[in-house]
């Protein structure tokens, strides 16, 4: 089957490339963080709500976590439009063929981020009054996390196949589009993300917080912080069988020798990260919380080196059918310049 | 158009980005870029004269905004441009490139001014007293400033799709932000926020307080004044926007007003939308003067007025612009002005990388040279119709004909011609972009889509094909192509 070439738009990249490209990179993983703070922080919500069944200490907990998730949210969604507009500026041929692709998905998503959103301020604001209706309650958040667990899979689905020009004659509708292979490898890698992410936001929650907030709580800031460090370590650890997972479920034009060495220099920096935070674990209650920002900063480089690899796929994935799109495009105005001459007014 | 094709054809793909952007306009205007200066006033009301319920009343309306803002009112903004890549690429694409850093600022003051919304939220209760109140209304203001800030970077951008201004000739963003429409739009759109605010929070303050209180007519009396000060100030504001209008785009104000089945009733319409007008001028007024008079149902119908009014002036604006999306730059189906000599010569057909297979249904009762025919016709018309009219849906190019040729037989020839010259007729209709040819195979596909009676899928159902008529694919034919995988 043919891969279609098509036109690009005829004017000029407003903002220089690489600065297009910091931006994108380094916008995304800002707007990123805040999902994987939405989505894990629904997802610790409803596992906290439900363990508080038994234990009201939980419910507390999840009362805690459900807090910062609307925050959370609101940011996670206003710093997407940053990344947005640089993928829609830098890939416009590539993101909205992929988009009109997926476009009853691509457009269910106002509506769905809607539902949910309003979902979680309903089972925020709710939380005591509906006390005596608990199971309900708790739906509600269930049915926000159910929400949050599909959207990221909508994205994930068209900028996959933005990368693949060759696949878009092949594909009929968002569901070909999310079976294509190296999309579900990446969702497993970003649900993991989400959890490890979610702990670490729980022990900086916790950290410093004060008699009272632990109070209110009532579980030890001990307990609290080693809850946290272990949501972080063991979907970290899992990401070394996810992470190469993706590696090799992706089509290998773009799996280039920068883009693996890249990624290997991020798997490095998370091997010590690992073991800080299993030192925390073990540390006792006094001392557990010192590493926490070696462990952000070493985790944090993981995740540039990952972001930075990625983009290096995508550039090399593309570049080609960038090449070939460009010459034609060039080729078309030309054509179009000469008619305009050619056509009496 | 060069991109896969996504088509709506039950409600259309105007409808889409129109749903999404009225209800998006409705919630900036009512209830951020208008409401937020209303509610910091309130706020600072309360405290200067010492009486509690401004403030309570001041938190409820707070409260009101910040679930919807942050939810319908966000979301419909990022749709607005979710919604618009699916529906019309090339012109998105292309106002992206002229006003990245507009909306690069656009977006910087818009994260501030939603961390600045939960800030002020969160903190209402905390920030109590003495000189955190004095702070917190302060952040009140600020954040209503920052809320006027974004809509004052977007109305720039909604000026020059209507008249790009000196931007066709420099292509800079310069040009192209200062462009004719821009503060005119922008001295309309500013107090009919602030009224529209007005006649939103009097809806809600009648659930939020007690009908037997004296507080709520003083609230009432306040707010509809607040009202009452904006209306001539958006009358006014309104008839500057008028007088810079496009001429040509005025011609097209009664179909955008009334659809064509109801052009002729302009007169019937001014006077209605007149008359709706001095009704909300009516009630906000009998309010001022004697709150007792007016009845709860009065402020449901200012409401629904004003949204109504609002709604209508916005359908209005986006079909005067018509026959371009972005005034003289580009039609309406996504093609340059530039194209169209080409494409006229060429055919679209020649220039086009998709095409979009026949379905089963479509193909079955046709025999193979009629197929390829249907098949050519198909392509015209996702290329050169699609992003206005549906097969079966709403404003269907099938029920455009039925007006015109009736219920019998419809002769190819006689569309062809008829749709060659219908811009002339039409003004807010594109020419037709393609050749004799494509216009023939555009005719026997409609004739035929009329008798099937399907809807037409868009890419995001049946996919796409590369299309084999591109010139640059036949030019290509004897090399292969690189592939990425």
């Amino acid at each position: 089957m043919m891969t279609p070439i098509p036109k690009d738009i005829p004017l000029a990249l407003p903002v220089p490339e690489p600065l297009l490209v910091a931006l994108l990179v380094g916008l995304f993983l800002l707007h990123i963080l805040f999902v994987n703070l939405m989505v894990g922080g629904t997802l610790l919500t409803v596992f906290y709500q439900v363990k508080g069944l038994r234990d009201p200490r939980y419910d507390r907990l999840a009362h805690a976590i459900a807090d910062t998730v609307t925050v959370n949210k609101s940011l996670a969604v206003v710093l997407g439009i940053g990344p947005l507009l640089a993928i829609n500026t830098l890939y416009t041929v590539y993101f909205y063929s992929a988009n009109a692709l997926t476009g009853d998905m691509w457009l269910g998503i106002v509506p769905i981020v809607v539902i949910a959103f309003l979902l979680t301020y309903l089972h925020k604001f709710r939380w005591d009054a509906m006390a005596a209706h608990r199971r309900i309650h708790m739906a509600i958040a269930a049915a926000a996390a159910g929400l949050f667990l599909f959207i990221p899979l909508i994205f994930l689905t068209s900028i996959n196949l933005m990368l693949f020009p060759a696949r878009w004659t092949e594909v009929q509708g968002f569901l070909s589009a999310m079976l294509l292979a190296n999309v579900l490898p990446r969702y497993l890698h970003f649900l993991l993300a989400c959890l490890a992410v979610t702990g670490l936001f729980i022990v900086w929650l916790f950290r410093r917080a004060g008699a009272e907030r632990l109070g209110a709580v009532g579980i030890e800031r001990g307990e609290l912080l080693r809850t946290g460090y272990r949501w972080a370590l063991f979907p970290s650890l899992a990401q070394f069988v996810a992470g190469p997972l993706v590696l090799l479920s992706l089509p290998e034009a773009g799996v280039i020798n920068r883009v693996v060495v890249t990624i290997l220099i991020g798997a490095v920096m998370a091997f010590p990260a690992m073991l800080l935070m299993l030192a925390e674990v073990r540390s006792p209650p006094d001392r557990i919380g010192r590493r926490f920002w070696p462990v952000v900063v070493l985790l944090s480089i993981t995740v540039l080196c990952m972001a930075s690899g990625r983009h290096l796929y995508r550039e090399a994935s593309l570049a080609q059918h960038r090449d070939l799109v460009k010459a034609k495009t060039e080729s078309y105005l030309q054509a179009a310049r000469k008619a305009n001459v050619q056509t009496p007014k | 158009m060069d991109f896969p094709i996504f088509h709506a054809d039950l409600i259309g793909n105007r409808a889409i980005i129109a749903t999404i952007a009225t209800l998006h306009v409705l919630i900036n205007h009512g209830l951020a870029v208008g409401m937020m200066p209303l509610i910091a006033a309130m706020e600072w009301h309360g405290r200067k004269s010492g009486e509690s319920r401004w403030d309570a009343l001041a938190y409820k309306l707070l409260f009101v905004c910040f679930l919807v803002t942050t939810t319908i009112g966000a979301l419909t903004g990022v749709g607005i441009w979710v919604s618009a890549s699916l529906v019309n690429p090339y012109a998105i694409g292309s106002l992206i490139r002229v006003f990245f850093w507009a909306w690069f600022v656009e977006w910087l003051v818009f994260v501030t001014e939603v961390c600045l919304i939960v800030v002020y939220f969160l903190t209402w209760s905390k920030w109590t007293g003495g000189a955190a109140k004095r702070r917190h209304i302060g952040l009140g203001f600020g954040l209503a400033a920052f809320s006027w800030i974004t809509m004052a970077i977007i109305v720039s951008i909604l000026g020059f799709m209507m008249d790009p201004g000196n931007w066709l000739t420099d292509h800079a963003l310069l040009a192209g932000f200062t462009n004719p429409i821009y503060l005119p739009q922008l001295a309309f759109r500013t107090p009919l926020a602030l009224a529209m605010a007005g006649v939103v929070a009097a809806f809600l303050t009648i659930f939020f307080t007690k009908g037997d209180e004296p507080f709520r007519r003083e609230a009432l009396r306040a707010i509809n004044l607040w009202t009452l000060f904006w209306a001539p100030v958006t009358l006014a504001g309104g008839w500057w926007y008028a007088t810079v209008v496009p001429e040509a785009m005025k011609d097209n104000i009664s179909t955008a007003a009334l659809t064509m089945e109801f052009e002729g009733w302009q007169t019937e319409f001014y006077l209605i939308a007149a008359g709706t007008a001095a009704l909300l001028y009516l009630v906000a007024q009998v309010a001022v003067l004697r709150p007792g008079w007016v009845p709860r149902p009065a402020y449901v119908v200012s409401l629904l007025a004003v949204v109504w009014l609002t709604g209508h002036f916005e359908r209005v604006r986006e079909f005067v612009r018509k026959p371009y999306v972005i005034g003289r730059y580009m039609y309406a189906n996504g093609i340059r002005v530039a194209d169209y000599p080409l494409l006229q010569r060429d055919g679209v057909l020649a220039h086009s990388t998709y095409s979009y297979p026949l379905t089963a249904a479509e193909a079955g009762p046709l025999a193979a040279e009629e197929r390829e025919q249907a098949q050519r016709g198909k392509d015209v018309f996702m290329i050169a119709c699609s992003r206005c009219h549906t097969g079966a849906g709403v404003n269907s190019v099938i029920s455009r004909f039925q007006s015109l040729f009736g219920d019998g037989r419809w002769d190819r020839e006689q569309l062809a011609d008829f749709t060659t010259s219908m811009h002339d007729a039409r003004p807010y209709m594109p020419p037709f972009p393609g050749t004799k040819a494509e216009l023939l195979a555009l005719s026997d596909y409609l004739v035929h889509l009329r008798k099937s009676g399907l809807a037409i899928p868009g890419a995001q159902h049946t996919g796409v094909a590369v299309n084999a008529r591109d010139v640059a694919v036949q030019s290509a034919q004897s090399t292969s192509p690189a592939e990425s995988r």
